[in-house]
């Protein structure tokens, strides 16, 4: 089972601090919420995590399985076992999302053992058609270039789809929830949780109460100003939604 | 004083008489076999002695410097070949589509290689070298000869009509819907040597065929160049898919003219593929000369290092109901540089017609430069044209995401490149075809 750990974590844009020491500890198989107002830094993390050129880790480690990966490459952590799941994906215009999550797969294999053959045609589209029929997706989707042209939800299913092929370790889903109608929502967190009963570890950042009635939570995180100021069980989260943020605000903002 | 003479001698160099003209003769005007052909050589020849090496005055040649073409390090092949020769690999050869094809033709320095099924010649189907076209058919090809492209067009269309020591010829019948497709490989083997190349396609009316022919050589160390026609002719209602590559070595300079005539109704599909070359410069013009007529432009480049491509494209709506669609789409690398100017032209008279011309460019180097120059010249009123040209480079926010699903960042890049060119890759529906450029892409990207 593998662990991730954040610690200290600052993290810069531009010469901005954005994250200002942060913890955070992570196992697989574990659900953990991230909620927060607006401009905490939530989309930070999340960037930063990956190793996104434009975040600059001024101090602090994220360590997985103890290893620190601060300065490994955006593609190394993908293939370590990190997931991160856009808010707003990138379209790539002219790759289809077959070939994408094929070149994906075998990058994942050649990384293991360079004399790897690919996987097989057959064998990748009976693997992506059971993918697929997890998140009811019509399999002409496959056929259709990534995220361009896409709707809001066939974005969020998109990048599920890729959760489910390349079965990462700990995952972060970056306000998956924001931009999908209940229908959507209800098969997007199916899809979440049958990969979380599995191994998954999930770390769920929303704004929002609504995604945490269907995918349920061990742990609840209130992010303030570039920290998480309070740890919980599911009931920090209804206190959010009964409470709103007016209190975190007046309880940890400078200068009150 | 001395830093004086220094520049003296740089100067002296520059300007060396040797290398700045070629050394071609009228003895070599090949004038022996049939009248009509070799006055046709040699008013070429007397077109190439009149016309003036273009300079970046020229408008057509602005962008396209040949300043340090080494004009006199080029000769033509005399009759027996050098045993050194390149021999041409077998992966030039294999059918591109299909499973085979209709005719072959390989064309290297002092050899020709011919193919022709035998039901397709029973037919009357004409598809050889020039050399025994001369000797079997000399009549029809002194009627077609230098009816499309002229000779006096350009420094280089006059010498390859004048020297040119072999060629090309198509001709389908009326009537005839081949499918089996033609092909034919030209191989320029051999440093220091001019190519000269000619072909003539020429579908009667109402006859329908797929061509392919290739152009390419080995790399070398000293310069050689190449100089090349093309004239087709798609008569009334006929119908030609033509699809041109070229992987000429680094050290090839390359020119072309080349036009196609669309009859009544006929309809071209003329897709066009540049991978080599150090320099290349390429007229293509297509004349929509009967009511109805269609013509479809595709091109695709990827270019390195020193390279810089030249294509000079238009799209001349000369009669009523005609319909073009251009699409170039290239990528660049290194220093290498590409221009592509294209015009849209209707003449008075040719309304309701239908013309498109768009050129994009992905940069994926600091120092490699596209121009992309789109032009219309109306003279009708009753028109539908547009235009489009982009020069773009990656962007980093797709690479990050493809990065973010562990895919390594040279797999990136190919994706986002193969990406861009699929538009064009879907109007190519030769899977061979398509598999031969995206070889070369990876070839490009990993160099």
């Amino acid at each position: 089972m593998s662990t991730l750990t954040i610690k200290n974590l600052h993290v810069s844009i531009e010469g901005k601090e954005i994250l200002k020491g942060l913890n955070l500890e992570i196992k697989q198989g574990e659900i953990h919420a991230i909620m927060g107002p607006n401009g905490t830094g939530k989309s930070t993390l999340a960037y930063a995590l990956m190793g996104h050129p434009a975040y600059e880790v001024t101090e602090g480690e994220i360590l997985f399985d103890g290893q620190n990966i601060i300065s490994m490459a955006t593609d190394e952590r993908s293939r370590l076992g990190l997931f991160l799941a856009f808010q707003y994906p990138v379209s790539i215009s002219g790759v289809t999302v077959a070939n994408f999550l094929r070149t994906a797969l075998n990058a994942r294999r050649r990384a293991d053992n360079p004399e790897a053959k690919g996987i097989s045609i057959l064998e990748f589209r009976k693997m992506l058609k059971e993918k697929m029929d997890l998140l009811k997706m019509d399999y002409a989707f496959a056929g259709r270039y990534l995220n361009d042209g896409f709707s809001g939800g066939e974005k969020k299913r998109a990048e599920i789809l890729q959760m489910a092929t390349l079965k990462p370790k700990i995952a972060v889903l970056d306000e998956t929830d924001s931009g999908l109608d209940i229908d959507a929502l209800r098969i997007v967190s199916d899809g979440v949780n049958t990969l979380a009963d599995g191994d998954l570890g999930v770390i769920v950042i929303t704004h929002y109460q609504r995604l945490l009635d269907y995918i349920k939570p061990q742990f609840v995180h209130i992010m303030f100003d570039g920290r998480i100021v309070e740890s919980s069980g599911p009931d920090l989260a209804l206190r959010l939604e009964a409470h709103g943020y007016d209190w975190v605000r007046e309880k940890y903002a400078e200068g009150a | 004083m001395v830093e004086k003479r220094k520049i003296i001698i740089k100067k002296g160099r520059k300007q060396g008489v040797a290398s700045r003209k070629f050394n071609f003769t009228r003895e070599m005007v090949n004038v022996s076999s049939n009248t009509s052909l070799g006055s046709y050589r040699m008013s070429a020849w007397n077109a190439f002695n009149e016309l003036k090496l273009p300079t970046t005055k020229d408008e057509a040649w602005r962008r396209t410097d040949l300043q340090k073409m080494p004009l006199g390090a080029f000769h033509l092949l005399t009759e027996s070949a050098p045993e050194t020769l390149t021999p041409i690999p077998e992966s030039l050869l294999k059918p591109l589509l299909g499973n085979q094809h209709g005719g072959e033709i390989t064309l290297q320095p002092g050899e020709a290689k011919i193919f022709l099924a035998p039901e397709l010649a029973a037919q009357g189907i004409i598809f050889t070298d020039f050399r025994t076209a001369e000797k079997e058919h000399p009549e029809l090809l002194a009627k077609l000869i230098g009816t499309v492209v002229r000779a006096e067009d350009g420094k280089f269309a006059a010498l390859a009509a004048a020297l040119s020591q072999n060629g090309i010829f198509l001709y389908v019948p009326k009537n005839l819907q081949i499918e089996a497709p033609f092909h034919s490989v030209f191989w320029g083997a051999g440093a220091g040597l001019a190519h000269l190349s000619h072909l003539i396609v020429y579908l009667d009316e109402g006859a329908s065929a797929t061509y392919v022919h290739e152009a390419a050589s080995p790399e070398l160390e000293n310069a050689s160049m190449h100089a090349g026609i093309v004239e087709i002719t798609v008569a009334d209602g006929a119908n030609l898919r033509f699809v041109e590559l070229q992987s000429w070595g680094k050290h090839v300079w390359n020119f072309s003219h080349e036009r196609a005539k669309i009859g009544r109704g006929a309809n071209l599909d003329w897709i066009f593929g540049a991978m080599g070359s150090r320099l290349t410069k390429n007229f293509s013009d297509l004349d929509l000369v009967g009511e109805g007529a269609a013509g479809k432009m595709s091109g695709f480049y990827f270019s390195d290092g020193e390279q810089h491509f030249d294509h000079d494209t238009s799209q001349n709506h000369l009669a009523r109901r005609t319909s073009s669609d251009l699409l170039f789409k290239g990528a660049l690398k290194g220093n290498s540089r590409s221009v592509w100017q294209g015009m849209v032209y209707v003449a008075e008279g040719a309304q309701k017609t239908d013309g498109y011309q768009a050129n994009r460019n992905l940069l994926l180097s600091e120092n490699a430069r596209a121009d992309s120059i789109p032009g219309l010249e109306i003279s009708a009123d009753d028109v539908r044209c547009s235009h489009g040209a982009t020069v773009g480079k990656i962007d980093p926010e797709p690479l990050f995401y493809l990065l973010s699903r562990g895919i390594s960042k040279v797999d990136a890049e190919r994706l986002v490149v193969e990406g861009f060119f699929d538009p064009i890759m879907q109007r190519i529906p030769f899977e061979g075809v398509r598999a031969r450029f995206q070889a070369a892409i990876k070839d490009k990207l990993n160099s």
